[in-house]
C-alpha cells in the first residue's frame, strides 16, 4: 500500500507545482488584460472575472480536491453556489425592475425642475398620484 | 464514549467527521462572501453618477499580495502531502513558509490601509464641485496637533486645580465644570473636526498638499486633467514635473469656511471604500485566523504526530481547505476591487 | 476535553460508573459540558426564560393598545425609570423598543433556540443512535457564543438611550437614524448569535450525515431528524447574507459608512453627514433572504415533534413518510427564493414581483401536503389523548389557519391593503404561537419524562392545554377583523387616533370603534393567557422530583432510538452498540407482541416482512 500510495502522493505534488504555476500566470494575465480596452467595460468585467473564476477552480478542483469528492460535498457545495446565484441574481433583477411609481416621481421631478419649480414641494408627490 | 468516524472515514459516505463539517463551514463562507459580493454590485450599480470611485487602489501592492496569498496556497498543500509521505520535517518547512507568507499579507495590508488613512480628499464651495485628493501638510498638521494638545493640557491643569481648591474648602460653591473641549484623535480627521479645531484653536484656514492628478476617477465621469487648469490659471510651479510620485503636489491654502467636507480615504468617505474595507476586513480577519489555526498545528501538534499522525494529516487536510477558501476568496476580490 | 482528577463521588449518579471516564465536577457536568443532553437542556431553560421575557414585554404593549395614556401597572415606574416619562405613562419610544425587541427576543433568542437547538440537541443524536453530537466541544461553543450574544441583546434594554426600536426587521435608514446605542449592541448580539447558529448547524448536519447508527438509512430515521436536518441546512445557508448586513448596518453606525442611507438623506430636517450612495432596499434583501427561511427554521422542528408524537398516540404508522420527507426538502429548497414577498410595497416592479408571487404560491404546496399528511395519519388510529397528544392535534388546525391566512398575504395585489395591518400579525402569530409553541409544548411534556425520569402531570397539562388554546384563539382571531378593517399594525395608541364614529351609512372614516374596541378583550385574552402559563411552570418544577415515576425506560412505547435507551440517558446515550433493523414507526406492526416494533428489534421470522433488516448498502449522500 505504503508504495503506491507514495506515488500517488508524488503525482499528486507534480500537479499542485503546475497549478500553482498556472495561477502565478494567470495573475500576471489578469492584470495584463486590464489594461487592454476591449471596447466596453462589460466586456473588460467579463474577462476579468473569467480568468478569476479559471483560477478559482483551478483551487478548488486541485488544491482543495473537488476534483475527486465525494457526491455528499458536491451536492452540499452545489447547493451553496446555487443559492448564492439566487441571491445576486434574484437581488439584481428586483433592482433591474423598479416599480412604476417610482419612474413616475422621477418624471415628475424632472418636470418639476424644467418648470423652474425648486425640489423642496415635496407635499405634491402625494397628492398628485 | 467515543464519537466515531473521528479519524477514519465512514464507509458509506466516504468521509471523516472534520471533512464533512469543514465543507459545510466552506458552503456558510459562500454564502457570506456571496452576500457581500452581491452588496459591491448592487452597491455599484446603483451608486448615484459621480459618486463610484475607480482606480484608486494601488495595483502593484494588490498584485503582489496575490503572488504572496497564492505561493502560501501551494505550500500548504505541499504541506499535506509531505505529512501524507512521512515527511515531517518538510512538512515543518512548508508550514512555517505558509504562515511566514499569512503574515506578509498582513503586514503588506496593513501598510496600504494606512496610506489610505492619511490620504484625503476635500470637497470645496469656491467653486461648483471642486473636489481635489492630497494630504495635510505634515509640518501644519503636526503643529496644529501640538497646539492641541498643549490647550488640552493646559485645560485639564487649570481643571484640576480648581477641583483640589473646591474640595479643600467648605463646598458651598459648585463645583468647578469639566473643561469643554473637542475631543479628536488626529487618526484621521472628519469635516466635523477639523471645523471644531479651527474654532478651538482659531485658525481660518488649512494647509492642504493637493495632487495634481486625482487619486481615481468616479465612473461615468471624465478623467480629471487639473494640468490644464493650473496652466490657464498661471499656477504651473516646478514641482509638477518633479521624478516621481511625491513632487506631483501643491500647496494651497483653503479657508475652513469653503470647506464643504473632507475625508481621508476611510469607510465613510464613499460607499466604495466601505464595502472595500468590508471585504477586505473581513478576509483579512479570515487570514489571521487561518494563520493561527495553522501556526498552532505547526508548533503545538509535535506529539500528536508520534501519537496519531493520521488524525495531524486529517487536520492539515481541513485546515488547509479552509486556507485554500481564503485564497479563493481573494482570487475574486483582487481584479474585482483593484482592477475592474 | 478537560479532565478531573479528583473524584466527587455523587450519590444520585449511579450511571456514572460504568463509563471509563472520572467523575466531573459540577462545572463541568452541568455548566461547561459537552454532553449534547446537557446542552440542549440549557438552551432550553435560556430559551424559556426569554419565552417569558419576550411576553413580558408584549403584555406592557398590550396595556397601552387596550387603555392609551393611562399608567401602566406594576412595570409603569420600573420603565419610568429606565427610559423616562412620568406617572407610569408607557411614551412611544418605550412603545416601540418594547416592539422591537419582543420581536427579536421572540424570534432569536426563544423560538429558535427552543426548537431547532434545544429539543435537536437533546433528541436528535438519541434518535439516529450517535453517542453525542459529532464536535462535542464545538457544540459548547456554540451554546455559549448564543449565551453572550442573548445576553447583549437584552442587556440593550439597560443602556442609557435603551435598545433598539426600529422594529425587528430594523430597516435603514431608520435603524441608522435612531438616537440609541441599542441599535449597534443588537447588531453585534445578532452576529455574535448567527456565527453560534452556524457553528450548530455545522455540528448538526455533520452528525445527522455522521453518526447514524449502523442500519439507520436515510429513509428509516425518523421525521423530526430530517426536519432537523432541512432546518440546520436552512440556518447554514440564509444567515450568513444577514451577519453580513449585520455587519454593514453596524458599519453604517459605527463608523458612519453609507451601506444602507441613500445620497441626500435628511434626519430631523438636517442633510445627514455621510457620503451618500447607499442603498437602504438592499438591507431589505439581505434581511428577508434570512427572515423568510427563517420562518421554516421557526416551523420545521415543530412539524417534525408533531408528527413523532401523532404516531405514536394514534399507534400506526406516520402517512406518507416519503412524501413528508421530500415536501420538506422541497420547502427548503423553495424557502429560499420567495424571501421578496415581503417587500411588495417597498420598490419593486411588476415583473419581479410576479416572480416571487408565483414562488409563494408554490411552496404553499408542500406546506398543505405536510398538514395532509399529519392529518390522515389521525384516520382511522385508536387514538391515545393525554397532554402531549392534545397540544400536537391543535397544533394542526392552528398551523392550517396560520398558513391559509398567508396566501393572500402572498398575492402582491391583496398585499398592498394587507401590508403592515393586524392581519399580518395574526397570520404569523397562528403559524408561530399557537402553532409552534405548542408543539414545544407536546415536545416537553412529551421528552420530559426521557430527561427527567418522570411524567408531568396529566391533569394539569390538560387545564394548561385548554386555557392555553382558548386565549390564543381569543387573542389572534380578533386581530384577522382589524386587519381587515384596515388597522395598521404600529399605531402606538390602538388606532384611537382614527377611530370612526361614522357608521358604514355614512360612509367610514377611519377605523370603526368596535375594531379599536376589540383591543381590550385582546388584551385581557393575552394576560389570561400569560396567567394559564401557570399551572405549566409549577407543574414542570413539580415534577421535575415529585412527578410520578416512569415505569419503564419507553413509557409512550414509542418505536425511535430516543426512547431504547436508559431514562434519563447517561453520558454516551445508549448502554451497547445499537443497530437498526426497521423503519421509524413500525407501529401495530403484524406478527408482534406487542403493538409495536422499536427500530433496533429484529423482527421475529416469519413476522413482518416489510420490515425486514435491509441488506442493501447504505446509499452514500
Amino acid at each position: 500500500m505504503s508504495a503506491d500510495h507514495d506515488h500517488d502522493i508524488k503525482s499528486h505534488i507534480r500537479t499542485y507545482l503546475i497549478i500553482g504555476a498556472a495561477l502565478f500566470v494567470g495573475t500576471v494575465l489578469t492584470v495584463a488584460v486590464s489594461y487592454v480596452d476591449f471596447g466596453s467595460h462589460a466586456i473588460n468585467v467579463a474577462v476579468g472575472l473569467l480568468i478569476a473564476t479559471v483560477k478559482a477552480s483551478l483551487v478548488a478542483l486541485f488544491f482543495m480536491h473537488l476534483i475527486s469528492e465525494k457526491t455528499a460535498i458536491y451536492l452540499l457545495i452545489g447547493s451553496a453556489f446555487f443559492f448564492f446565484v439566487g441571491l445576486m441574481g434574484l437581488t439584481i433583477w428586483a433592482d433591474k425592475n423598479p416599480p412604476n411609481r417610482t419612474q413616475n416621481l422621477q418624471l415628475e421631478q424632472k418636470v418639476a425642475v424644467t418648470e423652474g419649480h425648486s425640489h423642496s414641494e415635496d407635499g405634491d408627490h402625494s397628492n398628485d398620484h | 464514549m467515543e464519537i466515531p468516524y473521528t479519524v477514519k472515514p465512514r464507509p458509506d459516505t466516504g468521509v471523516y467527521n472534520a471533512k464533512i463539517g469543514i465543507w459545510l463551514f466552506l458552503a456558510s463562507e459562500i454564502m457570506l462572501f456571496g452576500a457581500l459580493f452581491s452588496s459591491y454590485i448592487i452597491l455599484r450599480i446603483t451608486a448615484p453618477e459621480g459618486t463610484w470611485l475607480e482606480g484608486v487602489l494601488n495595483v502593484p501592492i494588490g498584485f503582489g499580495n496575490t503572488l504572496v496569498l497564492i505561493a502560501s496556497s501551494v505550500t500548504v498543500v505541499m504541506a499535506w502531502a509531505s505529512l501524507k509521505l512521512n515527511n515531517y520535517k518538510a512538512f515543518q518547512r512548508y508550514m512555517i513558509f505558509t504562515v511566514l507568507c499569512a503574515l506578509t499579507f498582513l503586514l503588506v495590508k496593513s501598510f496600504e490601509y494606512n496610506e489610505k488613512f492619511h490620504h484625503y480628499e476635500v470637497w470645496t464651495t469656491d467653486e461648483t464641485d471642486n473636489r481635489f485628493t492630497g494630504h495635510f501638510d505634515k509640518e501644519w498638521l503636526s503643529e496644529q496637533k501640538a497646539a492641541y494638545k498643549a490647550r488640552v493640557a493646559e485645560m485639564d491643569a487649570q481643571y484640576q486645580a480648581a477641583l483640589s481648591e473646591w474640595s479643600s474648602s467648605d463646598k458651598s460653591t459648585d463645583a468647578p465644570r469639566e473643561p469643554d473641549y473637542p475631543k479628536i484623535t488626529f487618526f484621521t480627521l472628519t469635516t466635523a473636526e477639523i471645523r471644531d479645531l479651527s474654532s478651538f484653536l482659531g485658525f481660518d484656514s488649512v494647509i492642504f498638499e493637493k495632487e495634481h492628478k486625482h487619486a481615481y476617477k468616479y465612473a461615468g465621469m471624465p478623467e480629471v486633467d487639473d494640468h490644464a487648469h493650473h496652466d490657464e490659471a498661471g499656477h504651473e510651479g516646478d514641482e509638477s514635473h518633479a521624478e516621481g510620485g511625491h513632487g506631483h503636489h501643491e500647496t494651497l491654502t483653503i479657508p475652513v469656511g469653503n470647506i464643504k467636507r473632507a475625508s481621508a480615504f476611510i469607510p465613510s468617505h464613499s460607499t466604495f471604500f466601505a464595502i472595500y474595507f468590508t471585504l477586505t476586513g473581513l478576509h483579512a480577519l479570515h487570514v489571521f485566523l487561518g494563520a493561527c489555526v495553522l501556526a498552532y498545528f505547526v508548533f503545538c501538534n509535535r506529539r500528536m504526530w508520534k501519537e496519531d499522525p493520521d488524525r495531524l494529516a486529517n487536520r492539515v487536510e481541513v485546515g488547509g481547505l479552509f486556507w485554500h477558501f481564503v485564497d479563493l476568496v481573494w482570487i475574486f476580490l483582487f481584479p474585482v476591487l483593484y482592477l475592474l | 476535553m478537560a479532565h478531573d482528577s479528583t473524584q466527587t463521588s455523587t450519590a444520585d449518579h449511579a450511571h456514572g460508573e460504568h463509563d471509563h471516564h472520572h467523575e466531573q465536577n459540577f462545572w463541568q457536568k452541568y455548566i461547561f459540558s459537552t454532553d449534547h443532553k446537557v446542552i440542549g437542556i440549557q438552551y432550553g431553560i435560556v430559551s424559556l426564560l426569554f419565552l417569558f421575557l419576550g411576553f413580558i414585554l408584549i403584555s406592557c404593549m398590550r396595556w397601552q393598545l387596550a387603555y392609551p395614556g393611562q399608567p401602566l401597572p406594576i412595570l409603569g415606574n420600573l420603565i419610568n425609570d429606565l427610559y423616562g416619562g412620568a406617572d407610569g405613562i408607557m411614551t412611544p419610544e418605550i412603545y416601540n423598543m418594547f416592539g422591537a425587541m419582543h420581536g427579536n427576543i421572540m424570534v432569536f433568542l426563544a423560538i429558535v433556540p427552543l426548537g431547532f437547538a434545544a429539543f435537536g440537541n437533546y433528541v436528535v443524536p438519541l434518535q439516529i443512535g450517535a453517542p453525542d453530537m459529532a464536535f462535542p466541544r464545538l457544540n459548547m461553543a456554540s451554546f455559549w457564543l448564543f449565551f453572550v450574544g442573548a445576553i447583549l441583546i437584552f442587556g440593550s434594554m439597560f443602556i442609557p438611550g435603551g435598545p433598539a426600536q426600529a422594529g425587528w426587521t430594523s430597516y435603514s435608514p431608520l435603524a441608522s437614524s435612531v438616537p440609541t446605542n441599542g441599535q449597534a449592541y443588537w447588531l453585534v448580539g445578532l452576529v455574535i448569535l448567527i456565527a453560534s447558529s452556524l457553528l450548530g448547524a455545522v455540528n448538526f448536519i455533520a452528525t445527522i450525515i455522521q453518526l447514524r447508527a449502523p442500519g439507520m438509512t436515510w429513509m428509516k430515521m425518523p421525521f423530526f431528524c430530517w426536519a432537523q436536518f432541512v432546518t440546520a441546512f436552512l440556518l447554514l445557508l440564509a444567515f450568513p447574507p444577514l451577519q453580513v448586513a449585520g455587519i454593514m448596518q453596524l458599519f453604517d453606525i459605527v463608523f458612519d459608512t453609507s451601506f444602507f442611507l441613500p445620497t441626500g438623506l435628511i434626519i430631523g430636517g438636517q442633510p445627514a453627514e455621510i457620503s451618500g450612495g447607499g442603498s437602504p432596499v438592499l438591507w431589505q434583501h439581505l434581511f428577508w433572504f434570512l427572515a423568510h427561511p427563517e420562518v421554516y427554521v421557526l416551523i420545521l422542528p415543530a412539524v417534525g415533534m408533531v408528527s413523532e408524537i401523532i404516531t405514536n398516540n394514534t399507534r400506526r404508522p406516520l402517512w406518507g413518510y416519503k412524501t413528508l420527507i421530500y415536501a420538506v426538502m422541497t420547502l427548503g429548497f423553495l424557502s429560499f427564493i420567495v424571501w421578496a414577498h415581503h417587500m411588495y410595497l417597498t420598490g419593486m416592479g411588476t415583473v419581479i414581483s410576479t416572480f416571487f408571487q408565483t414562488t409563494t404560491m408554490i411552496i404553499s404546496i408542500p406546506s398543505v401536503i405536510i398538514l395532509t399528511c399529519l392529518f390522515l395519519t389521525l384516520w382511522g388510529g385508536s387514538m391515545r389523548i393525554n397532554t402531549p397528544m392534545l397540544f400536537a392535534l391543535a397544533f394542526l388546525p392552528m398551523f392550517g389557519i396560520g398558513g391559509l391566512t398567508g396566501l393572500p398575504l402572498g398575492f402582491s395585489y391583496s398585499d398592498l391593503y394587507l401590508h403592515d395591518t393586524y392581519y399580518v400579525i395574526a397570520h404569523f402569530h397562528y403559524i408561530v404561537a399557537p402553532g409552534t409553541i405548542f408543539a414545544f409544548f407536546a415536545g416537553i411534556y412529551y421528552w420530559f419524562p426521557k430527561a427527567t425520569g418522570r411524567y408531568m402531570s396529566d391533569y394539569w397539562g390538560r387545564v394548561h392545554f385548554w386555557l392555553s388554546l382558548v386565549f390564543m384563539n381569543l387573542i389572534f382571531m380578533p386581530m384577522f377583523l382589524q386587519g381587515l378593517a384596515g388597522m395598521h399594525r404600529r399605531m402606538y395608541d390602538g388606532g384611537v387616533t382614527y377611530a370612526g364614529t361614522a357608521t358604514p351609512e355614512e360612509g367610514v372614516v377611519g377605523i370603526l370603534t368596535k375594531y379599536v374596541e376589540m383591543n381590550q378583550t385582546i388584551s385581557i385574552a393575552a394576560w389570561c393567557l400569560g396567567l394559564s402559563q401557570i399551572p405549566f411552570i409549577i407543574n414542570f418544577f413539580y415534577s421535575i422530583t415529585n412527578g410520578k415515576k416512569v415505569e419503564s425506560p419507553n413509557p409512550w412505547k414509542a418505536t425511535t432510538l430516543d426512547w431504547q435507551t436508559p431514562t434519563p440517558p447517561p453520558h454516551g446515550n445508549f448502554d451497547g452498540p445499537i443497530e437498526v433493523f426497521n423503519g421509524p414507526y413500525e407501529y401495530s406492526a403484524p406478527g408482534t407482541d406487542d403493538d409495536f416494533l422499536p427500530q433496533n428489534v429484529k423482527p421475529s421470522k416469519g413476522g413482518d416482512t416489510t420490515s425486514a433488516p435491509s441488506t442493501e448498502p447504505v446509499p452514500a449522500k
